[in-house]
């Protein structure tokens, strides 16, 4: 297509979405650039995490459009009138985006191997042996290679969270988008799942971020957008946006953010001394 | 009482279990009742239990037995669970002709007895005696490739299993959809995300998963077929355990061993396939916790305790 090289790697316009005669999203506009890192901040219920999902389709659109590599999203553009692709096609779509949910959602009649390996063989017709390879080089990478065989069941929240970003990467995504990756997880597991995905944050990937994290956005992302009641209120390069916001709602968010984080901050403290204290505690054992 | 130290540090608990002489009294009294239900097994002749052992082992028995008993519970099993999984995907399709066929199938096979059902379909025969295979109101332009004598076909056993898969099929149906609407949400979105298509993101993704809430009920069903393959003779197929017992009863006028020799032969079958059931439950539960394993533990415990 002759456009493509026109066009970002995500290129979304007037997206709007409702749920229920409820509008979610009210029209947003958004470029994300190849290696670009953004992160989508807002309150809940402002639509990041619907906005994502519009991305790869997970949820269709109402009106607007959105492009994700040159690809029109869901629909084919016959002679200037829109056709509803199948569910087929749409699959085609989604194999080059990576998905990380915010309960995992690793399939767990599957051993770890089995989850990375399962979308490649099904879906890109790799071998099973190849598979497996670049499965153990992903496991490697996310820092999991020790459990190939363990059950989703048997991981904590942040292993399992970094199995299901192996699981994204090994369909090759041209982009990740992350849902609220890290809330869900105990305090103490956030660490290293962020630490996954700066790492392929360094290793140029282009990622949207739904995330409260805020040092994660600060350090992170390229660019924050800030969303609030289905609109983008404001967006810049986390220097500006978190640190000298323009708009009211945005430095209320921030505020009621920096005070939840200390909240955080302290239970994450009483954690780990309470842990140190119980070890301290705990008698010696023959 | 007694104060506690604070330089002794309790160590491992050595405690008196609490006693339960409720389970003595019941203990002694179930036992008076199997003496007395063993001694009048025993002592009374007209249980003749060689005769009963004998009837077991009679060729038109097991005839009976392997053939409409046990043929017959497998066939049906399979369509009612093939048959059964499609209206469940059916039923829950997008698309509103399946949903409506799936419940209108559901419906119809639900709201019929099984004995009622096979006895009209054993009579299809007076409504249509011939059934032509080939295009449809092809039959003037010659277009009939197979013709089937359904007369001949209404005492045949397939005819029968198919009868008992089809009433099987609406309940199954019910079953697979209770264990497909069980599989979370999250799991076909994240099959989804991967690219796999939705029939594909079905077949290895969510049913894989509704088969541990599948498989117990089944298990029943299959049970309950077993059973159900004594309604077979509505359809006038004798081939099939019960009727061969009785009729070897009636013959003999010992109709109460016949009826034992009944009653042993589905038991036997019966406790074997509730093995297979906690087999394939075991199987089917990998991955969610380990409970049966962790229960199986435990009882290994308590029995090296004592």
């Amino acid at each position: 297509m002759s456009t493509t090289t026109d066009l970002p790697l995500v290129h979304a316009v007037n997206v709007t979405k409702s749920f229920h005669g409820n509008e979610v999203l009210k029209g947003i506009d958004m470029d994300v650039r190849k290696g670009e890192v953004v992160v989508l901040l807002g309150p809940s219920g402002s639509g990041k995490t619907t906005f994502l999902r519009c991305i790869n389709q997970l949820e269709t659109i109402d009106g607007g459009l959105i492009w994700v590599d040159g690809d029109l999203m869901g629909y084919e553009d016959r002679g200037g009138t829109l056709h509803r692709l199948t569910d087929k096609r749409i699959a085609a779509q989604r194999r080059d985006i990576g998905m990380c949910f915010q309960r995992f959602n690793l399939f767990p009649h599957k051993t770890v191997l089995e989850n990375i390996v399962e979308a490649p063989v099904q879906v890109k017709g790799m071998s099973r042996k190849e598979a497996e390879v670049r499965a153990r080089d992903l496991l490697e990478q996310v820092g999991m290679s020790d459990k190939p065989s363990a059950y989703p069941s048997q991981l904590s929240g942040g292993q399992q969270q970094r199995v299901a970003i192996a699981r994204a990467l090994a369909m090759d995504p041209k982009l990740m988008l992350f849902d609220e990756p890290t809330s869900a997880l105990d305090p103490e597991l956030v660490g290293e799942v962020l630490k996954v995905m700066r790492d392929l944050a360094q290793g140029g990937m282009t990622m949207i971020v739904v995330t409260h994290e805020m040092g994660f956005a600060r350090e992170v992302a390229d660019r924050v957008v800030f969303m609030d009641g289905g609109v983008v209120v404001e967006e810049g390069p986390p220097s500006q946006v978190i640190t000298a916001p323009q708009h009211g709602r945005t430095r209320a968010f921030l505020s009621r953010m920096r005070q939840e984080e200390q909240a955080h901050a302290r239970a994450v403290a009483e954690v780990v001394s309470a842990e140190s204290a119980a070890l301290d505690d705990a008698p010696a054992e023959e | 009482m007694t104060t506690p130290s604070t330089t002794d540090r309790p160590g491992k608990i050595d405690a008196r279990p609490v006693r339960h002489p409720g389970r003595w009294v019941a203990i002694a009294v179930i036992l008076v009742i199997i003496a007395m239900m063993v001694s009048s097994a025993v002592t009374n002749p007209r249980w003749d239990w060689g005769f009963a052992l004998e009837v077991m082992r009679q060729n038109p028995v097991l005839e009976g037995l392997v053939k409409g008993t046990l043929l017959g519970t497998l066939g049906s099993m399979v369509i009612g669970v093939a048959l059964g999984v499609v209206m469940a995907v059916m039923r829950l399709s997008g698309n509103p002709v399946l949903r409506g066929v799936s419940f209108a199938y559901t419906w119809f096979f639900r709201s019929v007895p099984r004995y009622v059902l096979l006895a009209t379909m054993g009579s299809l025969g007076y409504l249509y005696p011939v059934l032509d295979l080939g295009v449809p109101f092809g039959q003037a332009a010659g277009l009939t490739f197979a013709q089937v004598d359904v007369n001949a076909l209404s005492n045949m056993l397939v005819f029968g299993i198919l009868g008992l898969g089809l009433s099987e099929a609406a309940y199954m149906a019910e079953i697979a959809r209770a264990g497909i609407l069980s599989v979370d949400q999250g799991q076909t979105e994240a099959a989804q995300a991967l690219g796999m298509s939705p029939g594909r993101t079905m077949w290895r993704i969510v049913l894989p998963q509704a088969m541990r809430v599948i498989v117990p009920p089944t298990g029943n069903e299959t049970i309950a077929m077993v059973k159900d393959t004594s309604l077979l003779l509505a359809m006038s197929i004798t081939t099939e355990l019960f009727f061969q017992t009785q009729a070897i009863g009636t013959r003999t006028l010992k109709i109460m061993p016949a009826y034992v020799a009944a009653v042993l032969w589905y038991l036997v079958v019966c406790s074997i396939l509730m093995v297979g059931q906690a087999w394939l439950e075991r199987y089917f539960g990998r991955g969610f916790g380990a409970a049966p394993q962790k229960a199986k533990q435990e009882l290994t415990k308590i029995g090296a305790d004592h």
